[in-house]
């Protein structure tokens, strides 16, 4: 779509610097691989989800209009379907009641798809993160390409972030099938989707609320983990320096030499005379 | 002599509840807790005395109702308590009654039948406190879901990650060793489930809740089985949708095109506000107030200072903010409200099907006033300015920032200049233009006269507030009902539509962008004259200890009245930390008003209906 607004393709933006073309040519002719040419096209049409969840939704909505404006980078047009989308930009605090259609979403997401976790909340939580409501960052349930922090980010920073995802993509390949997972044999599988409980049920963790829920019923600690007691923080000292600190005491130290004394006087003299005349300095 | 006035002539607070007094000796009685105010109500005759008080003594505006769980106080009795001010619509103070309970069984009746804006607010009560309200004929959970293990606002539920009860956390300081709230949990993540959980019962009802209490009379369950023949039909909008201003769920039944029902569904956001800020110290609430209405975070940080001024002016050692302070205050807030009802005016011209163009040009003008809160406050949409006394900083002598080139240079401009320039110039400008593309529209007119009426009394009766209520004729503005800081010494009006439908909330709304223009440039030589006077009272205190006691302060805002209120108790030398701290949200509380408002409407209109109410999710859900 970018390629639109120019006057022609810059072959320059396809070509692979491994083969090498002579400076005259460079510009109207390209040599490239397949890989290549299929992340560029990729990478230049990225278009995310219309998909707003809190304040750091309005920083998206700035960097989407004129002033910053990242229809500049191949990614004007948001859809508001998840069917059309190639990157869902989860833009907020992610609590547990919404967690459940956000996965939904992500699910009906057709391949390849990214995920950038914009702003605090939904990298980690957030100032929310101690809240019940809320899911400490996106990433518990669902793979985040890249984060960008802030509360919220500014738009330049998210534009930052895309442009970081736009590299990431350039560096994926069609050969290395871990890069193109949706290449595979078959449907890839959904994530399961969260269940709301007395509190949000991760399907994938079933097994350890069963081993917890036994302990509650032997009446042993559940839920909670002990930590380790606070560490003492203790400077790290080796041998060496050690040894060092105990002949240094071990020398008396000696009261200063009468010439060093001397010099040290006068430089601090000169220094003050120095201060008296530049004030300003 | 206080028997001699009749019910109807009492003016101020105190004659009103020496009448309400004497008409129920024995019901009503006052709160005599140190820094209280008003009167506590015999439960039983709660709906009675409070009929009296909206149709004789004239409070007819429910503005804010909201529990308080005094559970583990020293020296208070442990009990639930609903707490609700009214307010006359012709202006004027509080009258605050309160309701008590015991904690287990809680019950007080419900008042939605007096003030059907109770409505929400007492399911939000359900909701957090576990106080039942019979008579409501819908008392669900709204901001969890229906499930939800207990009630997370009683003092004696503890959160997954709890840690203390008060912060400074003693893990954090002064000794620095931190952890990841994660690594304490079992499960690492932020849940837990009660001891004897079964996994095996485990069914998510969340969704059919909704349906069966709308009475659709419809099993959701086997709608695809080939028995139906109903002829309406059930929609969801949201909670992503592109026209629900984010995480907002509305589910209609529709007769054909038409709406029968709207049930909205909200919580998708609720992001513990409450709770977290009766954790928090004093001022670490003043960054937590941006994130709730975060398209005017100035105008919020207002209502939260307020409030805690309120509070400590009750103690010895307080010092009311500087006039210059003021000064800068009103400055913020007033374009504030210009940056939110641009992005609101955009939006709804995006909910008609114009999409985007309008919203960019809106966008433009406030991406402007965004650099000048940059380059004060240090950022551009929570702003985190204002101080118990004063503000953060003072206004720059110049707008300077390199991350913003405009035309390959850096910006670097005098700040007055900026501000002249825009106030007088820029902004009418604008303004004159979009109105002259919208307001004679024809697409926008025959889309929007007529269509989400709403009027002057039911407007008053669902407590709705801001431009909704005054676009109904209701010439209801907290700036002149209750003035607070330096509004009553500046000259503006408060503009009102007449029929109370889109069209006129729109109106409303670019006038008050107008009125918003007329204050800033009653303002520009006040900030020029007071240019090198203390922004501060007093010396910067971080640590505030407030005075028992509890304070309500609310402001207009931009969606409308926002209100505060907190309580301090505890500690008799002063308190470091709310014991309650609820947030009369006006995007909520206009809310409840949607449903009745879009009866009969096409399904269409009502995005165009929610738009006009110009909510906001994170002060919705809080
Ligand atoms: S990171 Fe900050 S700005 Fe973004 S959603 Fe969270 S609280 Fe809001």
């Amino acid at each position: 779509m970018a390629l639109t607004t120019q006057k022609e393709l810059d072959l320059r933006q396809i070509h692979d610097t491994e083969f090498p073309l002579p400076d005259e040519i460079q510009g109207t002719l390209a040599v490239t691989s397949l890989s290549r040419i299929y992340n560029w096209s990729r990478r230049s049409s990225m278009w995310p989800l219309l998909f707003g969840l809190a304040c750091c939704a309005i920083e998206m909505i700035g960097m989407a209009s004129s002033r910053f404006d990242f229809s500049r980078f191949g990614m004007e047009v948001m859809r508001a379907s998840p069917r059309q989308s190639d990157l869902i930009i989860v833009s907020g605090t992610v609590t547990k009641k919404m967690v459940v259609p956000i996965v939904r979403i992500y699910n009906q997401m057709p391949e390849p798809k990214y995920i950038l976790a914009m702003g605090a909340c939904a990298s980690g939580g957030g100032p929310f993160k101690e809240g019940y409501n809320v899911v400490s960052g996106i990433d518990k349930y669902l793979p985040v390409d890249v984060y960008v922090p802030g509360c919220p980010p500014t738009p330049q920073s998210l534009l930052y972030g895309l442009i970081a995802l736009q590299k990431k993509i350039d560096g994926q390949s069609i050969a290395n099938a871990d890069d193109v997972p949706w290449y595979g044999a078959g449907p890839s599988e959904p994530t399961p989707i969260p269940i709301l409980g007395p509190d949000i049920i991760d399907p994938r963790q079933m097994d350890i609320i069963r081993r917890q829920a036994e302990y509650a019923a032997q009446g042993k600690p559940y839920g909670v983990r002990e930590l380790p007691p606070p560490m003492e923080i203790k400077k790290k000292v080796s041998a060496k320096a050690a040894a060092l600190a105990a002949a240094t005491v071990a020398a008396a130290p000696e009261p200063l030499d009468e010439n060093r004394l001397k010099r040290r006087m006068e430089a601090l003299e000169r220094r003050r005379a120095f201060a008296t005349k530049n004030p300003e300095v | 002599m206080v028997d001699q006035i009749a019910p109807e002539q009492t003016h101020t607070i105190d004659e009103a509840i020496a009448v309400l007094k004497q008409r129920f000796p024995n019901v009503v009685s006052d709160d005599s807790r140190p820094g209280y105010q008003g009167v506590v109500i015999e439960k039983n005759r709660l709906v009675e005395v409070a009929t009296y008080i909206r149709d004789q003594l004239g409070f007819d505006y429910l503005s804010s109702a909201t529990a308080v769980d005094y559970h583990g106080l020293e020296g208070s009795t442990d009990h639930l308590e609903m707490v609700y001010h009214s307010y006359r619509i012709s202006g004027g103070s509080a009258l605050v009654f309160k309701a008590q309970t015991e904690r287990e069984q809680a019950e007080i009746p419900s008042l939605i039948d007096v003030w059907p804006g109770a409505d929400f607010q007492e399911r939000e009560a359900w909701d957090l406190y576990g106080i039942r309200f019979p008579g409501h004929p819908n008392l669900r959970r709204i901001l969890l879901w229906e499930g939800f293990g207990g009630h997370p606002m009683r003092k004696d539920w503890k959160e997954p990650y709890y840690e203390q009860e008060h912060k400074p956390f003693e893990s954090r300081w002064p000794a620095g060793y931190v952890f990841r709230a994660e690594e304490k949990n079992a499960y690492g993540h932020n849940v837990q489930y009660p001891a004897d959980f079964d996994l095996s019962r485990l069914k998510d009802t969340s969704d059919e809740d909704v349906y069966n209490s709308m009475g659709l009379g419809v099993d959701v369950q086997s709608l695809g089985g080939d028995d139906i023949s109903t002829d309406r039909l059930v929609v969801n909008m949201g909670p992503h949708h592109p026209s629900t201003h984010g995480v907002f769920r509305m589910v209609m039944t529709l007769n054909g095109e038409t709406i029968d029902q709207l049930e909205p569904v909200m919580g998708y956001l609720h992001r513990n506000h409450e709770q977290i800020g009766e954790r928090n110290t004093y001022i670490q609430n003043i960054p937590f107030t941006d994130r709730l209405d975060y398209l005017s975070s100035m105008g919020n940080n207002h209502g939260y200072v307020l409030t805690i001024e309120q509070l400590l002016a009750k103690g010895a050692r307080y010092q009311p903010p500087t006039y210059r302070a003021e000064v800068i205050r009103v400055l913020m807030v007033e374009l504030q409200r210009i940056v939110s009802h641009l992005w609101s005016v955009g939006f709804l011209l995006n909910d008609l099907g114009a999409f985007f163009t309008p919203m960019l040009y809106a966008n433009n003008e406030r991406e402007k006033i965004l650099d000048f809160f940059e380059a004060t406050a240090g950022s551009r949409l929570m702003c985190n300015y204002m101080r118990f006394g004063g503000v953060f900083k003072d206004v720059p002598e110049r707008i300077y920032g390199v991350a913003n080139y405009v035309n390959d240079r850096v910006r670097d401009v005098d700040t007055m200049e900026f501000l002249t320039a825009m106030i007088n110039e820029r902004l009418p400008r604008f303004l004159d233009e979009y109105e002259h593309y919208l307001l004679d529209n024809e697409i926008i007119k025959t889309r929007c006269i007529g269509v989400g009426v709403i009027p002057a009394d039911m407007a008053i009766a669902y407590s709705c507030a801001g431009p909704l209520l005054r676009a109904s004729g209701v010439p209801y503005d907290v700036r002149r009902a209750e003035p607070y800081s330096i509004y009553p010494e500046l000259d503006f009006d408060i503009p009102t539509g007449e029929n109370g439908d889109i069209y006129d909330r729109m109106v409303v709304r670019l006038k008050e962008m107008r009125e918003s223009l007329r204050i800033l440039r009653q303002i520009l030589p006040r900030l020029e004259s007071t240019k090198g006077e203390s922004i501060y009272a007093g010396r910067r205190d971080y640590n505030v200890r407030a005075p028992l006691g509890e304070s309500y302060a609310r402001v207009e805002n931009s969606k409308g009245e926002l209100g505060f209120y907190v309580v301090s108790a505890g500690d008799p030398k002063g308190t470091q930390n709310p014991w309650r701290y609820h947030i009369r949200a006006p995007s909520f509380i206009n809310l409840t008003a949607l449903g009745p408002m879009s009866k009969g409407h096409k399904v269409a209109d009502v995005v165009t209906i929610l738009g006009s109410i110009d909510i906001v999710l994170g002060e919705t859900d809080r």
